[in-house]
């Protein structure tokens, strides 16, 4: 069994949802899992079965022999281990390479989180090791392509996505903090997956490294290099294993085959698409600019990471967007300038104040390259310095829908990419905020009217028709009729076809077969739930909003007796 | 002589050797003697009557006494000798027993450790040590012959391809396997969203009681798998514990999870409304309430129409009928008739003036002396031009004239049925009716001439609860609805032409159209079948309605189905193209009763008008 769970896993074998399950399951309705008859045929052809029986023969062996304390043996069989390799099952499972990258998002957050593991205990030491080299040089490629497009920080960690030769690959990185090793997980899965998955990544990184000319296994940039050395001549550790922490400083650009030159970044030649009018073509040109403005968007700018600030997240963000990057010498390998630095622009700092400050920087919370790199701007940075109650984070995959709730700092955050300047002073900003709240309001009020228009129209009718009956039973009982004067009554045509419309609607339903009517209201109900969480979670906002202004205004007031 | 012995002279005179050997003294504990000496005599124990101040005495007395030992082999006391005690202290201190005995002699070095030029010993080298070993011959040559056949590798060959390499150089199109076409890659994990944020906008944090209920439910229910916080720095954001959790259920749902393509629906909903012709198109219908006929005071249960659409009929639960005329909502008549009525209806034939109406177990043959008085009169005589048949025919009911009081009012005949009546509905020409008995005999249905006087059973047997029965306007079928069936009998050849399976629980009424060709029933748990008499037994048409009555059916427009306080018209195009059910407006105007709404309804014969009677006592008039 845990052999057939290996294979599945490296194959990527996967159960099949029959589609009679009584009459595959033998007449029980019970939980099954099925896979088809070809899938199991397919893996008993697979080569790597052989290997595995190999190996079980080996540990056998092995074990006797310490049994009997041959020691001779012992050696000979080690020193034949048989050893298997999964190449050709990568090359099967993903023919080509875009396959590959598309599959990359688990691959990337597993080995992110293998290489985090304590080098005691769960898997093996050289796993570990390996994971975390395959993932600092697949960080490394990025920052040398720079194709990082979004980070977000979430509770669980932190989201990076990269647009990998025009795939999106996203993966997600823990906080580095130790593990509370949970015992209802089963490592050996997990260890089977990464085992899959370094390969992949090493054929992927191998191939990315190419495509850019740079040397692969890296190697850091021949001046780079000098400058990294400790300049006391010391020597840090031995060259072998500084290699890695070198790697992983992320502060110096990679060695290439080819030296670089500068007529590289040539021209695209453009090729009208057939089809293509000029309209698509400029958009398309206007997306291009955008993409490489986005690109440099920390060029010239250097950053200096205070030692409580995640050092390898910010510098691996802010190199990929050209920003220049060090830290304090004393934290870790390869930082190339020092705090009284007075070239230095930025100064990441994660406490509520900063004792000394130099004239001539900004002091400002991590949250801003963050927030900066979703925007595609450089954001105003008063709303980031330290000790300063941060703007909310938004989550930079999310694209709203029509009808969607929008929270209102992405409204501002659109109109300030769209160049509508809010202006600086925050008064500005926070009519601008009432507004949308406003209009948004606006929107909200109509979409419960549409919903309510139908009862709306119906009882509306009844009143009428109510009135109408009360004024001829009225006029049967006088039998002295008197004739009042008439008022005239305007009748809203909008109204009254809009009535009409959804009478013809509801008519209409009743007509539609079942298996439609359920699928239409199925539907329906659909977009209300949604409408409805929309309107609670603005609720919500207006509710949170209005509170936090009692409050300032109560502040204030104290303040002024 | 030894200084020593000097204390026991009497030793060698008086041999008092014990012979019992090295056993436990305590043997001989209960007996005088304490064993046998060398002639076999016991050596008797000495007497000892000794008791504590004796001992005491001597303990403080006799210098010796710490040094006097009681031998336990023959129970005498003996004095230790300077000697004895000197050794028992040597041995107290763990010194050897013997005086001049030196543990520390010097070491002499037999095996030096310098090589010498003459062996040890002197023996002569074995012959095995000049001759190689067959054992390990043997084993060499099993070794050997192992490498020989392959069994042993004595090394690996290197295995030189580097770890990673250029996998995908040669991209082949051709190796894609049928397999990648039938794979379906597993989808994505989600993305997070605004709520995911360690930061997030205080509208997607969760309060108290969504918190609690967040907390209540299953893992497997919830929307999202954590709880929503807010850190003021990116310093106090913690550790997320179920990362790992995370990570592992993924693996599982990668390698254990069936995949399936699921086709979305992405169907627009309006689309999935179907296209009916607008009901502004199939005008004219009724469309406003225009007239209330008021004066009955409990429920209306049944309407019937005069063939030239002047006078309206109206039974009810006050045991009255009324006539109204149509146009003016006057009553023109108030018949109290004793009972409650069950169904009314006007004679469809326009030269005969006369309604049937259903009391209890009679029904009456009421002519309403409305309208033309020529057209009343002709009614009168026609029904007095009876003339009694010379031999008397045995009949299921009895016929019976009217009284002069019943007359005045308008009562023209009686006929008495023995159970009571349910319906009664007439042929088109106006000479026969029909009559439902709520009986399970085969007495259910009745056919009247009213001519004649002259009433028949049609049935042998019963086909079960007759629910209503109905005459074909223009050829000679009889169509009786039971509960789920209804049946269609040929009048002329007196048999069973069709059955009608409604697919319903429960019929409760029906309506045919006036060109004989549809029906329609109505079912008592909201349905509507639709059947094509000349297509097939089944219904073209199956409906929900909400409600559960049928009206009548002129021109174009085909029925009506009802439900509490609503009418709704169904439109009936039989045009040349396939007959549509288009239902065109919702009537609303009676009042809920009793849980009770509309009971019947009816349409004009001329004009596109609707009437409908309610529980509220009404008759309504929409045009």
């Amino acid at each position: 069994a845990a052999v057939t769970r290996r294979l599945c896993i490296l194959k990527g074998i996967y159960p099949h949802e029959p589609k009679h399950k009584k009459k595959v399951n033998k007449g029980s309705t019970a939980a099954r899992t099925f896979y088809l008859l070809k899938d199991i045929k397919f893996l008993l052809h697979e080569p790597i079965v052989n290997k595995f029986r190999e190996y079980k023969v080996f540990v056998r062996k092995l074990r006797k022999a310490y049994g009997k304390s041959e020691w001779s043996t012992v050696d000979r069989l080690k020193n034949n281990k048989p050893t298997y390799k999964l190449d050709h099952i990568v090359k099967e499972r993903y023919p080509t390479f875009v396959d590959a990258l598309r599959d990359l998002d688990d691959a990337l957050s597993m080995c992110f989180l293998f290489s985090t593991f304590p080098r005691t205990g769960k898997c093996h030491v050289q796993t570990i090791q390996l994971c975390r080299r395959l993932a600092m040089e697949f960080l490394n490629y990025i920052i040398a392509s720079r194709s990082l497009r979004k980070v977000f920080l979430s509770i669980k960690g932190i989201y990076y996505q990269a647009e990998v030769l025009g795939q999106p690959v996203t993966w997600i990185t823990p906080y580095t903090f130790a593990h509370d090793h949970p015992t209802d997980v089963d490592y050996r899965v997990m260890a089977t997956f990464t085992e899959f998955y370094t390969t992949l990544l090493g054929f992927v990184n191998f191939r990315l490294y190419q495509s850019l000319n740079l040397l692969y296994p890296p190697k850091i940039d021949g001046q780079a290099d000098v400058e990294l050395k400790p300049a006391e001549g010391k020597e840090y550790a031995m060259d072998s294993e500084s290699y890695l922490e070198k790697l992983s400083a992320l502060s110096a650009s990679l060695a290439r085959v080819v030296a670089p030159t500068h007529e590289d970044e040539v021209e695209m030649d453009e090729f009208p698409v057939e089809g293509e009018t000029a309209e698509q073509m400029d958009a398309r040109k206007k997306e291009q600019d955008a993409l490489e403005k986005h690109k440099k968007l920390f060029e010239g700018l250097r950053f200096f990471l205070n030692r409580e600030v995640p050092r390898e997240p910010l510098a691996f963000i802010i190199r990929c967007f050209g920003g220049q990057v060090s830290w304090d010498k004393s934290l870790c390998i390869g930082a190339t300038y020092d705090v009284s630095n007075p070239s230095i622009t930025h100064q990441i700092v994660d406490r509520p104040r900063v004792e000394q400050q130099v004239v001539g920087r900004y002091y400002l919370q991590p949250q801003w390259v963050f927030d900066s790199v979703n925007a595609k701007l450089c954001l105003p940075v008063a709303d980031y310095f330290p000790g300063v109650l941060l703007p909310p984070h938004l989550s930079p995959f999310v694209t709203e829908q029509e009808g969607d709730y929008v929270p209102p700092e992405k409204l501002k955050l659109l109109a300030m990419q769209r160049g509508e300047n809010p202006g600086d002073g925050r008064l500005r900003d926070e009519e601008s905020e009432e507004e949308d709240e406003e209009e948004e309001d606006d929107n909200d009020k109509e979409e419960e009217e549409e919903e309510e228009e139908e009862d709306e129209s119906e009882k509306e009718e009844e009143m009428k028709l109510k009135k109408m009956e009360e004024q001829k039973t009225q006029s049967n009982k006088a039998l002295p009729v008197k004739v009042t004067a008439g008022k005239l009554r305007l009748e809203d045509r909008q109204r009254l076809e809009q009535e009409q419309q959804s009478e013809e609607k509801r008519l209409a339903i009743m007509m539609m077969k079942k298996r439609e009517k359920y699928l239409y209201k199925k539907i329906m109900f659909g977009k209300k739930r949604k409408v409805r969480e929309a309107n609670k979670l603005a609720a919500k906002r207006k509710a949170h909003d209005t509170a936090v202004k009692e409050e300032k205004k109560k502040s204030k007031k104290a303040r002024r007796a | 002589p030894c200084p020593a012995l000097t204390p026991l002279p009497s030793a060698p005179l008086q041999d008092i050797r014990n012979t019992v050997g090295n056993i436990p003294m305590e043997w001989y504990q209960d007996f005088p003697h304490i064993g046998y000496n060398l002639e076999g005599k016991r050596i008797y124990k000495p007497i000892r009557n000794k008791d504590e101040l004796d001992m005491f005495l001597e303990k403080m007395e006799n210098p010796d006494y710490w040094r006097t030992v009681q031998d336990k082999m023959t129970g005498a006391d003996i004095k230790l000798t300077d000697e004895q005690v000197d050794l028992v202290h040597r041995l107290q201190k763990g010194q050897f027993g013997d005086v001049h005995f030196n543990p520390y002699e010097p070491a002499v070095d037999f095996f030096t450790h310098e090589v010498m030029i003459h062996p040890v010993t002197n023996r002569p080298a074995d012959k095995r040590s000049f001759i190689p070993s067959l054992i390990e011959k043997e084993k060499v040559s099993k070794l050997v012959h192992a490498i020989k056949m392959g069994w042993i590798k004595p090394r690996k060959p290197k295995d030189d391809t580097p770890t990673y390499y250029d996998l995908w150089a040669h991209e082949d199109p051709n190796s894609i396997l049928g397999r990648h076409k039938m794979h379906v890659p597993a989808p994505k994990m989600k993305l997070p969203g605004h709520e995911e944020s360690y930061n997030p906008p205080p509208e997607y944090l969760l309060s108290e009681e969504e918190k609690l209920a967040w907390e209540q439910q299953e893992p497997a229910e919830r929307k999202l798998n954590f709880v929503p916080q807010q850190y003021r720095c990116l310093r106090a954001v913690p550790a997320y514990s179920r990362f790992i959790h995370e990570r592992f259920e993924r693996c599982l749902d990668l390698y254990l999870c069936p995949r399936q393509r699921k086709m979305r629906v992405n169907v627009d909903p309006e689309d999935l409304i179907p296209k009916l012709p607008k009901p502004r198109d199939l005008q004219p219908f009724p469309t406003t309430q225009a007239l209330v006929y008021r004066g009955h005071t409990s429920l209306v249960r049944c309407l019937s129409i005069s063939p030239s659409g002047q006078w309206l009929v109206s039974g009810s639960d006050d045991c009255t009928v009324r006539f109204w005329e149509v146009c003016t909502a006057r009553c023109m008549k108030t018949l109290p008739v004793g009972g409650v009525v069950k169904s009314v209806a006007w004679n469809p034939n326009p030269t005969i003036c006369l309604v049937a109406i259903c009391v209890e177990q009679s029904v009456l043959l009421v002519n309403p002396c409305l309208g033309d008085k020529l057209l009343y009169g002709a009614t009168d005589q026609l029904l007095e031009s009876y003339v009694a048949p010379e031999e008397e025919r045995v009949q299921p009911v009895q016929w019976v004239m009217a009284t002069m009081e019943e007359h005045s009012k308008g009562v023209r005949l009686v006929i008495q049925h023995s159970k009571a009546v349910k319906q009664v509905t007439w042929h088109g020409k106006g000479d026969y009716f029909a009559s439902v008995v709520s009986d399970n005999s085969n007495m259910q249905v009745l056919i009247h001439q009213t001519s004649k006087r002259w009433s028949q059973n049609p049935f042998r047997k019963s086909k079960g609860l007759v629910q209503c029965v109905l005459f074909h306007p223009i050829r000679p079928y009889f169509f009786v609805a039971t509960q789920r069936y209804v049946r269609v009998y040929n009048l002329l050849k007196q048999e069973l032409t069709k059955k009608l399976m409604t697919n319903c629980k429960w019929v409760s009424s029906m309506a045919i159209h006036p060109g004989g060709d549809n029906i329609i029933c109505g079912s008592y748990d909201s349905k509507l079948a639709w059947f094509d008499l000349d297509l097939s037994t089944r219904p073209y048409q199956l409906l929900r309605a909400c409600g559960v009555t049928l009206g009548g059916t002129p021109g174009r427009l085909e029925g009506g189905s009802q439900s509490p306080a609503l009418t709704c018209l169904l439109h009936h195009s039989d045009l040349l193209q396939n007959p549509l059910l288009v239902p065109v407006k919702v009537l609303k105007g009676h009042v809920l009763t009793l849980d009770l709404g509309v009971l019947d309804v009816l349409f004009h014969p001329t004009q596109p008008w609707v009437f409908s009677s309610g529980a509220d006592g009404t008759v309504r008039l929409y045009t």
